[in-house]
């Protein structure tokens, strides 16, 4: 048996048909055309967190230049501490030597690692610096490069 | 003869090709220019940290490392990596006492405990876990903070609405809302350097070697024979993270 009236249907079907079409607009519109490439994300957003000047230009970079420094430091104490750790981020020296390095304090960069806490590991040598050595640069008696104690 | 001058010219010219194309991967490092940054492929990497509670000092160099790498807000003060002192106290081991003045910025003080015997104290440094499966991908709304093909977790910073769910669902706390842009901020594993062959700030700069970046698809990474040869451990495993920080000589109290 036939439809006595089936106008109201058609209507309904283009109002669905509008609504749809006016999703995918909306979607096109407000997706970002990377987005799903690689999983839930943007692609771009990768990029974006790759593009970031670095600060420390890493040890390899260091001992390209100071290989006197780096033999010197090859066979003791602090030959696995890189370079960074006492001196500080020395990117922009290592791409352009112009730029001047700071030299670290003698005595404060010392205390960083070496002054007593009932947290270090027992084996870490540490030295109560008042006591050791008043006021004084530790350079004076130690090398860093070299450390004898 | 004519050999050995066939074998010299062949190894003169890989030299020249090697340092060529090193010194192009340096520019472009320094220039930070990572889509130039030759060679680097993310389907053969999948980061992992190793942290040797044994070997921390408590120094702070590397959340100092981290917050000048990383441009970390320094007033009000967040931390993409921080360290905790764990003080267990023999009269109340079930209530250690844990401090991070500054996040260790300026190492620690020493222990109000110290002189008391039987008290063990230790440092446990902290970052993002980066988990294979992590509770904050799961719930961000947008796809703004998403896991990498090499296994970093990592935040659209364009695209966060600063919603927070992510800071409550990480099981470590190591999300903050950065107060200048007012989006999510999180510890990136140094993905701007070790994209370009560069350790990240933390690992390059702790002087005791406490923390170590391998790469487990790497097979002839040292991680593998290390987390073979010790006893590792991840932070909350019971949370199903699938966390790829392991820690060496992690104490049964932290937490």
């Amino acid at each position: 048996m036939p439809f006595r009236s089936y106008e109201h249907l058609l209507r309904l079907a283009a109002v669905f048909l509008a609504a749809a079409a006016a999703f995918l607009v909306v979607r096109w519109l407000l997706v970002p055309p990377d987005y799903g490439e690689l999983g839930s994300y943007r692609t771009a957003a990768v990029a974006l967190n790759q593009a970031r000047a670095i600060s420390f230009a890493g040890q390899a970079a260091c001992i390209d230049c100071h290989t006197d420094v780096a033999d010197a430091r090859k066979e003791n104490a602090h030959a696995h501490v890189s370079c960074e750790s006492c001196h500080g981020a020395h990117a922009a020296h290592a791409a352009d030597p112009a730029v001047p390095a700071v030299k670290p304090d003698p005595r404060k960069t010392c205390a960083i690692c070496h002054t007593p806490n009932a947290g270090k590991p027992a084996a870490f040598k540490t030295v109560n610096f008042r006591e050791h050595a008043d006021e004084g640069p530790c350079t004076a008696c130690h090398s860093p490069h070299a450390p004898r104690f | 003869m004519s050999a050995d001058r066939r074998e010299f010219l062949l190894q003169t010219g890989k030299l020249l090709v090697l340092t060529a194309s090193a010194a192009a991967a340096w520019d472009y490092v320094v220039a930070a220019q990572p889509e130039k940054a030759p060679g680097y492929d993310a389907n053969t990497h999948w980061w992992a940290m190793v942290i040797d509670i044994e070997k921390c000092i408590g120094c702070g160099l590397c959340v100092q490392a981290c917050k000048k790498e990383n441009g970390v807000s320094l007033d009000p003060s967040y931390f993409r990596t921080w360290v905790e002192r764990y003080e267990v106290d023999p009269d109340d081991p079930e209530h250690p006492i844990v401090t991070s003045p500054n996040g260790g910025y300026d190492g620690f003080p020493e222990s109000t405990l110290a002189d008391k015997p039987g008290v063990k104290t230790f440092f446990v440094p902290k970052l993002c876990n980066h988990c294979a499966d992590s509770p904050c991908v799961q719930v961000c709304p947008v796809g703004a903070t998403f896991r990498t093909q090499d296994g970093v977790v990592l935040v659209d910073k364009e695209y966060c609405l600063g919603c927070r769910y992510c800071v409550q669902a990480c099981p470590y706390g190591c999300r903050y809302i950065d107060p200048t842009t007012n989006t999510v901020d999180k510890c990136t594993l140094c993905y701007h350097r070790i994209t370009k062959g560069l350790q990240t700030a933390c690992v390059e700069i702790c002087p005791t070697g406490a923390r170590y970046l391998g790469d487990l698809k790497n097979p002839n990474d040292p991680i593998h024979e290390y987390l073979r040869t010790h006893k590792v451990q991840v932070l909350k495993p019971q949370m199903a993270t699938h966390s790829k920080t392991y820690y060496n000589g992690l104490d049964g109290a932290v937490r």
